[in-house]
């Protein structure tokens, strides 16, 4: 699986992404700096965490408007996969790849945890390794995972199946106590209508090595190679 | 001249930052405090002197960067030089 | 207008009035006087008042800073660079340092504790480490203070909106309240970095005709004579002191660390430094000195982010995110175009010269001409007055009513000073690397090594401050030995600490002598434990209106785990295991004089701390540390703050796991469960390995005793009634968010 990381200043999860690509598909993603014009012809497109420009304005505002934003567009279109995690998310909303956008969390702190999701479709490039309504656990760790669409919108992106992660209590429910940022529908992943481009705020790449404390986070990569292959 | 761009949520939108302020006024002891909402004001110097061109230039940077209208409106007020 | 703000203004007159407000005492501004044969400029008076205060100078604390042990077949390099270097095998070095940032985090939590955190970060990566683990040490005032919240929340936020956004997972520390910090917060910040052996950056330039090149942010009026602050007690004026703030900016903090790591590949530093307290003055002067060099400066080529600055301005301000190098001119165009990619400032200011002078110009008029080594080596020493602590009584026997046993450990365990500090360490990124094994919360957080499958390194921070009031000098021992426990008790070899000394006004001799025998102490136990001192950092004055601070000495260590499979965790791992009590010199706890049962309970803090055997402490965790590695166990935690009991409760609360613990009839319970004897540890083994267990103690000289089995849901202590896990847990984890809600 051929991947392209793309790096903004301020972008801190590159590290984590690459070596949970690595880790998994054995090949070293190349690095894309935000001046860049043209991205590689790779499988995969990803927007990792950190905080770009330090999310000074709004969250991911001023890395969406990068000269790379444009070629990320013209890959996005052809359907090429792009992945968002955390502030990659953000900036996905902010470039109008998916829809909504990411505020600050209901309590208004940092939180990094482990949570628990449930996997509510599992017919996504980004989830079939997942059995459906499997209940995972990834850690998130951000300021900004409150994701808020307006009603017409978040009907829209419910009726297209384009949930893919609900935050969850550790049972499975789907409810205000699983819920750690105040997102509306407890959303925490997602794709754009065509399915290509996913962003999600937990951290898969942070948990896929039993030694860091659990392994869910492998298999949305294995989702990802398994589409590659 | 001198454009100052209001930057405020939505009706609707969550603003959990403006809650606390409220929460936090009523604990001060501020009553009849109904709601709060918090925003940004962005101060920018202008070299532009005509105050349509400057207030159609202000406008066009709202949309593509200083807010982000999915969640947030904007208001620019001109100032002449001087205030 | 105020003396210091001469914009547009001829310079004030310099006199000897003027140099008491820059801190120099009569004597200092004579001897100035003396060195330089005439009145300072006032710039030169700026100069000398930052490098000879006693944050830049270490003036008071010099002469005991030298009888630290600070070297070991592991120590690359001790104090006297931006931080300390350890060996960690395989040609890598671990760099590491505490600092202060006390005063300023008071005055505004948020930024002061932001910008402690962005200035040891840049003290690592200045010697060309990447930073991989951060830790914070923090002492906030009584709960029932009406400020204590305010600062717990800014400084918290502040800790964790620049290091999160800097990417530094930040993965333990500590969190203390006591009233005697209701007027001086401390706010001690650790970072350690990764770099290879043969890759160590250092401020000592060699060559003449060099450019010296400033790198990072721009200049600004924030911080002028924040150096100055620091070395200063707080009066009821201290709001009007809060113009001298600094400001941090994560985000550039993250462009220089990235810079700086291209630059330093690209071979065009052949000296570099942070610039901290005093900036530009500290930085230009201390690499000098360092070179045997003369430096000129051009302040006309600062880049500055205010209009019209002075010279004195420019040389006090403490902006943050900046650094001073000195370049290989071969490659200018090189260095230059890595900090145009990164968007930040790089411009050349002056040049090394050959005439050891320090020679500052500003719109084509020197402002300065000062001898560059006497700035440094001239810098007033002090061996301050000081007298011998007075000793404790001992606690009288039954000196207090004993109470039920399962009451006071729910007490304890939710108690301000022992309940979880989730809600700290959720707001900060302790995951970010990928790398941590073990999260915050445990006796030592674990981050392993990047690359390495099985390396690792161990990082804890400790001291008990009521202990070192109480006696300093067993307290000072007690600290190091702690934080050598919290490591061994991880699995991991201590290599080494650094310090971070926290404590009144020096120029009290009571003061002055807790000082000393703190540090008597702990280079005792650095000595015997082979645990030196690498870096580390004084912070003096920490008094309001005339009262101290507890004596802080902050340890933060570093340990090496050479294979991670073998490590064991804090909690009880299986239901069944024999539950040990190890190394205890009287089998169990005797000692309750200031321990946290005397003072959560019978709100009395009273009596000497309990003694720490050294050698025993020792045998104790060699032993202990070979059991882990030998795989004869399987949960690991010392005793420390709150006794067995609490240490017991701690291992439950991890697990969910309990135990029925049976002390012997002869004893008191309530010494047995909350005395805070050192040197023992608490573990589990398998029944089956019992004979090899005690055969390896008996071996070793290490005292051992079968104190109960684990068991399922609860923790029954003795004839006290038990409680269920769940309900420890829900204790342990209800006071904070509830103290910080209120």
């Amino acid at each position: 699986m051929k991947t392209a990381i793309l790096v903004f200043p301020g972008t801190n999860r590159e590290r984590d992404a690459a070596d949970a690509i690595e880790s998994v598909s054995g090949i070293k993603p190349v690095i894309v700096w935000h001046q860049e014009t043209e991205i590689p012809d790779v499988d995969l497109i990803i927007l990792p965490g950190g905080f770009s420009f330090g999310d000074y304005l709004r969250v991911g505002a001023i890395a969406a408007r990068s000269p790379i934003i444009d070629a990320l567009h013209r890959k996005a279109d052809t359907g090429v996969t792009v992945l968002g995690i955390c502030n990659g998310f953000q900036i996905l909303t902010e470039t109008g790849l998916l829809p909504g956008s990411l505020i600050r969390n209901r309590d208004l702190d940092f939180i990094c945890r482990d949570i628990n999701l449930r996997v509510v479709n599992n017919s996504t490039r980004f989830s079939q390794s997942y059995a459906l309504d499997q209940i995972i656990r990834f850690p998130v760790a951000h300021h900004d995972g409150n994701y808020f669409a307006d009603a017409e919108t978040l009907r829209m992106v419910e009726d297209n199946d384009q949930v893919v992660f609900r935050y969850c209590d550790p049972a499975g429910e789907i409810n205000a106590t699983g819920n750690p940022n105040g997102s509306v529908n407890n959303i925490a992943g997602m794709t754009n209508k065509a399915g290509n481009v996913m962003g999600l705020m937990p951290h898969p790449e942070n948990l896929i090595d039993q030694l860091l404390g659990g392994i869910d986070g492998r298999a949305l990569f294995e989702s990802l190679l398994g589409r590659a292959a | 001249m001198k454009a100052r761009v209001l930057i405020t949520l939505k009706t609707g939108v969550l603003d959990p930052q403006g809650k606390a302020v409220q929460k936090a006024l009523g604990t001060l002891g501020f009553d009849g405090v109904d709601n709060v909402r918090q925003g940004k004001v962005i101060e920018i110097d202008l070299t532009e002197t005509d105050e349509t061109a400057a207030y159609a230039k202000v406008s066009n940077m709202c949309d593509k960067l200083l807010a982000n209208t999915v969640i947030e409106n904007y208001q620019i007020e001109l100032l002449p030089d001087g205030t | 207008m105020n003396a210091h703000d001469t914009r547009n203004n001829p310079e004030p007159l310099v006199d000897a009035d003027l140099a008491a407000d820059h801190g120099l005492s009569p004597d200092e501004y004579q001897k100035v006087l003396d060195l330089i044969g005439r009145t300072p400029s006032f710039t030169e008076l700026g100069i000398f008042s930052a490098m000879w205060n006693e944050h830049c100078s270490y003036k008071s604390s010099k002469k005991w800073l030298k009888t630290l042990p600070t070297t070991g077949k592991r120590v690359v390099l001790g104090p006297g660079e931006n931080a300390g270097v350890v060996d960690i095998d395989d040609g890598q070095v671990v760099v590491f340092k505490m600092e202060s940032h006390n005063h300023p985090s008071f005055i505004e939590p948020y930024q002061g504790a932001a910008t402690g955190i962005g200035g040891i970060l840049r003290d690592v990566f200045t010697m060309g480490a990447r930073p991989i683990a951060a830790m914070n040490a923090l002492r906030f005032g009584a709960v029932d203070h009406p400020k204590t919240r305010h600062l717990v929340a800014g400084v918290v936020a502040g800790i964790g909106g620049y290091g999160n956004s800097f990417g530094v997972p930040n993965v333990g520390g500590e969190v203390n309240f006591h009233k005697r910090y209701n007027g001086n917060i401390l706010v001690n910040a650790f970072a350690a970095g990764l770099a290879d052996a043969d890759k160590i950056f250092l401020s000592k330039p060699t060559g003449v005709g060099l450019p010296v090149v400033y790198l990072g942010a721009k200049t600004g009026r924030d911080g002028i004579h924040g150096a100055t602050m620091a070395s200063a007690e707080f009066d009821d004026s201290i709001e009007e002191k809060r113009p001298t703030v600094q400001v941090g900016d994560p985000f550039t903090e993250k462009c220089l660390l990235e810079a700086c790591m291209e630059l330093m590949a690209s071979g065009a530093v052949i000296a570099i430094q942070d610039m901290g307290a005093a900036g530009l003055t500290c930085s230009a002067v201390e690499m000098g000195a360092k070179g045997n060099l003369g430096i000129r400066l051009d302040l006309d080529n600062v880049p500055c982010r205010e209009d019209a600055m002075t010279a004195y301005e420019m040389m006090l301000s403490e902006s943050q995110e900046r650094m001073l190098m000195v370049l290989d001119p071969t490659l200018e165009n090189q260095a230059r175009a890595i900090f145009e990619k990164w968007d930040l400032d790089f411009a050349i200011v002056g040049e090394t010269t050959d005439d050891l002078r320090f020679r500052v110009f500003r719109d084509g008029v020197e402002v300065a001409d000062l001898p560059i080594k006497d700035l440094g080596d001239e810098a007033p020493e002090y061996d301050r007055p000081w007298t011998m602590p007075v000793p404790r009584p001992a606690l009288e026997h039954n000196d207090f009513a004993d109470t039920d046993i399962a009451a006071s450990l729910l007490t304890l365990i939710g108690s301000p000073d022992l309940a979880s500090r989730r809600w700290v360490w959720e707001q900060y990124d302790h995951l970010i690397q990928g790398n941590t094994i073990v999260r915050p919360g445990s006796d030592a957080a674990i981050v392993r090594i990047a690359g390495h499958e099985k390396k690792a390194l161990a990082f804890s921070s400790d001291v008990t401050p009521r202990y070192c009031d109480a006696d300093p000098f067993e307290g000072g021992k007690q600290a190091v030995a702690e934080c050598w426990r919290n490591l061994t008790a991880s699995g991991a070899t201590p290599l080494a600490i650094t310090d971070n000394l926290n404590f009144g006004n020096p120029e009290k001799p009571e003061i002055m002598g807790t000082f000393v025998r703190a540090i008597q102490g702990i280079g005792e136990a650095c000595k015997i434990l082979d645990f030196p001192v690498v870096s580390g950092n004084v912070s003096l004055y920490n008094e309001t209106n005339n009262e101290a601070i507890l004596p802080t000495p902050t340890i933060a260590g570093v340990g090496l785990i050479s294979d991670l499979r073998k490590i064991v965790p804090s909690g009880f791992t299986n239901i069944s295991d024999i539950v040990l009590l190890v190394g205890a010199p009287d089998t169990w706890g005797t000692h309750l004089g200031q321990s946290l049962y005397l003072r959560e309970i019978h709100s009395r803090e009273d009596g000497p701390p309990p003694p720490v055997d050294l050698e025993q402490e020792k045998q104790a965790g060699d032993l202990v540390r070979s059991l882990i590695a030998d795989g004869l166990v399987n949960a690991v935690h010392d005793c420390s703050d709150g006794g067995l009991g609490v240490t017991l409760a701690e291992m439950a609360i991890q697990s969910g796991i309990g135990a029925a613990i049976t002390p012997p009839q002869t004893l008191s319970p309530v010494a047995a469960f909350f005395g805070e004897d050192q040197g023992r540890y608490v573990m589990t083994a398998r029944l089956e390995d019992r004979a090899e267990l005690w055969d390896r103690c008996e071996k070793a000289g290490v005292a051992i005793e079968e104190i109960g089995s684990t068991i399922a849901g609860e923790l029954k202590l003795g004839n006290a009634d038990a409680i269920f896990v769940k309900e420890l847990q829900e204790r342990h984890e209800a006071w904070f968010p509830q103290f910080m809600n209120m």
